[in-house]
């Protein structure tokens, strides 16, 4: 073991580090948004990557009308909220009420749709989304880009922000009473269906967001939803399922590992890194690495 | 009580009571658990549901806040049938519901409990604050523990902000599902003298109780429910002379 | 659900099944072998349809049940000289036991909702780990083999023709809905429809769901790996993209379109799709996905006892 740790230079591991919480924080932004609707509606979200996906190039396109980064990540969060509440009101209300298999399969026919909507009208050849900024500062002897800690540091102010919101906001205490208890929370005149949608909305943009943060990174096509929705799945189980702070924490420790994993193996292969997580955690504390288990 | 009466009334004349409720029916699943529960209660006044344990009188309550939507029959609140409107609408209207396990926000503060009722369209920032402070000098404890979860509270304690909670509607009635149950036996007389309170404020009370003897005290007016259905209705001071109704309905 | 009177039911039966066994003999190559792909799809619909229809669980793992019996056979065919069908059968009946074992065992632990996750989740697992554990299973590439001979050993052997496979495929499926049945209809299948019904009120009873639901889980698998044998025999490759998740989401569409809890409707949601697809895509090449995905959205709104179920009563009236 000490062989293997003195063959990594310190340099590394700490880049790995550094991204590590970097995609940490990406993933933390969509699970947050994934763990939030399930909480109040226990939904689960299949569409929840394609959201990021469209969300990532509605990015590219107000960029390329614009020229602007920032611009781009208000438009497409506001554009996909608002998308998240049409897809809200149309498809999920109607089944409020019903079998929960139902809502799965929903969300499941909604992310079929948007997948194909955004091969159809985008075509197959992946776009690029401009960084904002360019630049670099010296860590060791690599060239760090800039962008990446700022994403970082913006996805932690919107879920920081999200935080904030629930504990103080005007509607916070709505949207956390709903998701404590839905029946009483009608009793008191809070009208929940339209907290739900609402809700549904801001999880909505939450992923449109991390997908226009996240476009400089990779190239932006139809399927990178599907990646992400695994991730963002296995993080909210680990984490605990409609625990908030808990994906937050899973979130960034499952990225951890997996940036680790990639100074030996693949990317590909690192991916089994979040498997086993999942595995040790369903056998061993299956209401959440970060959850206290009940007694 | 079965009125034919077509359309709705929107004229509330002050003979017209506050809350009817006419032959409802409601089903649990393939259950019939209503089989035509009338009843009224009027402006200010304090009535009482009596029952054995299962006979439908939680349902009733339920019905009437619109959780559980009728099948058949009419709710009418101030002359305005209010059958199959949701929940959050009727609480708007003025009907506040605090229900048997009182079901506070455990993961809210206290304070937090109460602006769940409070923050709604229309109420000024002095008028809630009015609210509170009202409701501070009604429950001192709550004041106290404004700012701790409610999940922390004894069970006397959260009694008490459920029914603060739902005071903080401004209701016109409150459904309240039986208060005193599980509770310590002193408490039993502080779930009176709310009941009184609210009566001073004019806020009617729909009173579902296992307890009969702080039914016969506080009530003005008193239904016995048996298997679905209305069986007995008296003033609560005949019941009060002459008890052996109540005995025959609920063997206690 | 309810019984049809035995007779009708038995006679539209025999009929299907004789227009089944009759079809390739009339149809063009093209569509012969379309047939015999529909209900091999067919199989893997009604083992998914035991889940979702009788027990209540969505699954996503059916690609993996799929995806293992595939190279289950694969492996059984390429290592064992001459290929033997049983031999392949009983591989990829055992690979996808294993696997079913293995994901029931997780699944099965969490609520139901979790369980669509869970099953999805591993299914991707074993996805990944075909995709890049090239030397094993020829990663993104595949295998490819040689079909086996439809053979007794010491008796006879006779290699496949369109038209043989079609029969042999058509007994395993009707074989296998027999079987079906006469699951969903004894008292372990009763146990599963009431769990659907009322988990709670089943377990407070004095079931253990948990072995009900993992039981449940395996014998899918084993059915879903079955259709993979059929498919690799059939189509001669075995490939990662059959195990990843979103074949199990097509799997469950033929179940909603078709109809759950009637074992006949996924086979009728599997044909009406793959005949979709052969339609729309002479015109919207690969985007037929977009009306093929409202319509199911709209049926699970609208009809969510599927075409069948809305057959039903449309004859019931």
């Amino acid at each position: 073991m000490e062989q293997v740790l003195q063959a990594i230079p310190f340099d590394q591991l700490l880049i790995q580090t550094i991204n590590g919480i970097v995609t940490g924080m990406i993933l933390a932004l969509v699970a947050s948004g994934l763990t939030l609707i399930f909480g109040i509606m226990d939904v689960v979200n299949f569409a929840h990557g394609e959201l990021f996906m469209l969300g990532a190039y509605i990015g590219v396109l107000i960029m390329a009308t614009t020229g602007n980064f920032w611009i781009a990540l208000v438009a497409a969060t506001l554009l996909v909220a608002l998308l998240g509440a049409v897809i809200h009101l149309t498809t999920l209300r109607p089944l409020l009420g019903r079998d929960p298999l139902t809502t799965i399969l929903a969300t499941f026919g909604i992310s079929l749709v948007l997948q194909n909507y955004a091969l159809w009208q985008f075509g197959p050849v992946a776009r690029k989304i401009q960084e904002p900024f360019t630049g670099h500062f010296k860590l060791f002897y690599l060239e760090y880009p800039w962008y990446r800690l700022v994403i970082a540091g913006l996805s932690a102010a919107i879920i920081t922000a999200l935080w904030l919101f629930l504990k103080f906001g005007t509607y916070g205490i709505w949207i956390r009473a709903t998701t404590q208890d839905r029946v009483m929370a009608q009793a008191m005149g809070i009208p929940v269906p339209w907290v739900l949608t609402a809700v549904f909305a801001i999880g909505a943009g939450m992923a449109a967001a991390s997908g226009v943060l996240f476009g400089p990174l990779v190239g932006v096509n139809h399927t990178m939803g599907l990646d992400w929705v695994l991730k963002a799945f296995i993080v909210v189980v680990v984490g605990g399922m409609g625990n908030l702070g808990g994906s937050i924490l899973a979130a960034i420790f499952i990225s951890l590992l997996e940036s680790y994993a990639s100074l030996w193996v693949s990317p590909a292969q690192a991916v089994i890194v979040s498997f086993v997580v999942l595995i040790l955690t369903l056998l061993f504390r299956p209401t959440g690495l970060f959850v206290p288990t009940p007694k | 009580m079965t009125t034919a009466v077509m359309g709705h009334s929107r004229q509330t004349s002050s003979l017209d009571p506050l809350l009817k409720v006419e032959d409802i029916h409601t089903y649990y699943g393939k259950s019939h658990t209503l089989h035509g529960v009338s009843l009224e209660v009027g402006r200010g006044e304090v009535v009482g549901l009596l029952g054995r344990n299962g006979v439908g009188k939680s349902t009733t309550l339920k019905a009437i806040a619109g959780l559980v939507p009728p099948s058949a029959g009419r709710i009418l609140f101030e002359g305005r049938a209010i059958t199959g409107l949701a929940a959050h609408r009727l609480a708007r209207l003025g009907i506040g519901y605090v229900p048997e396990d009182r079901r506070i926000f455990r993961l809210l503060s206290v304070t937090e409990n109460l602006r769940t009722g409070l923050d709604r369209y229309g109420v000024t920032a002095a008028r809630k604050k009015q609210l509170l402070d009202k409701v501070h000098v009604y429950f001192p404890v709550l004041a106290e523990r404004r700012n701790q979860a409610g999940g922390t509270l004894s069970g006397g304690e959260q009694q008490m902000l459920a029914i603060a909670r739902a005071m903080m509607l401004e209701p016109k009635i409150i459904l309240l599902d039986e208060p005193t149950e599980g509770l310590m036996p002193r408490m039993v007389s502080q779930i009176r003298e709310i009941i009184g309170v609210l009566k001073q404020e004019g806020v009617a009370v729909l009173l579902v109780e296992q307890n009969v003897p702080l039914t016969l005290d506080a009530s003005q007016r008193i239904y016995i429910i048996e298997k679905g259905v209305v069986r007995h209705h008296a003033p609560a001071a005949e019941l009060r002379a002459d008890d052996a109704v109540i005995h025959q309905y609920l063997g206690v | 659900m309810r019984t049809r009177q035995p007779l009708f039911y038995w006679m539209g039966f025999a009929i299907i099944l004789v227009l089944l066994i009759v079809a390739p003999l009339v149809l063009p190559e093209f569509w012969r072998r379309f047939l015999t792909e529909i209900l091999i799809w067919g199989l893997l619909a009604m083992s998914s349809d035991l889940l979702i229809g009788y027990t209540g669980l969505v699954s996503f793992g059916h690609s993996a049940f799929f995806g293992l019996g595939m190279y289950g056979a694969a492996a059984a065919l390429l290592t064992m000289r001459p290929p033997s069908l049983w031999l392949a059968i009983v591989y990829g009946l055992v690979a996808a036991a294993l696997v079913a074992g293995f994901v029931a065992y997780f699944s099965t632990r969490l609520r139901d909702i979790y369980f669509a996750i869970t099953t999805l989740i591993f299914s991707q697992i074993f996805y990944v780990v075909i995709f890049t554990w090239t030397e094993v299973t020829g990663g993104e590439n595949g295998l490819t083999f040689s079909r086996p001979a439809l053979a007794i050993p010491g008796l006879f052997s006779v290699p496949f023709t369109t038209e043989t496979l079609h029969w042999f495929v058509l007994a395993v499926v009707t074989l296998s809905y027999l079987a079906l049945r006469r699951i969903t209809q004894s008292p372990f299948g009763m146990v599963l429809q009431s769990i659907r019904e009322n988990e709670a009120r089943t377990r407070a009873i004095g079931y253990p769901i948990e072995r009900y639901k993992m039981v449940a889980v395996m014998l899918s698998g084993l059915f879903a790996g079955l259709a993979g044998v059929l498919y690799a025999v059939q189509n001669r490759f075995a490939a990662p993209d059959f195990v990843f998740f979103l074949v199990s989401g097509e799997v469950v569409i033929f179940n909603v379109i078709g109809g759950i809890g009637t074992l006949v409707g996924p086979i009728v949601g599997a044909a009406f799709y793959l005949l979709l697809r052969e339609g729309l895509s002479r015109f919207l090449t690969e985007y037929y996905l977009i009306p093929v995905g409202l319509m199911f959205i709209a049926m699970v709104i609208f009809m969510p006892q599927g075409l069948l179920g809305f057959a039903r009563r449309w004859l019931n009236r």
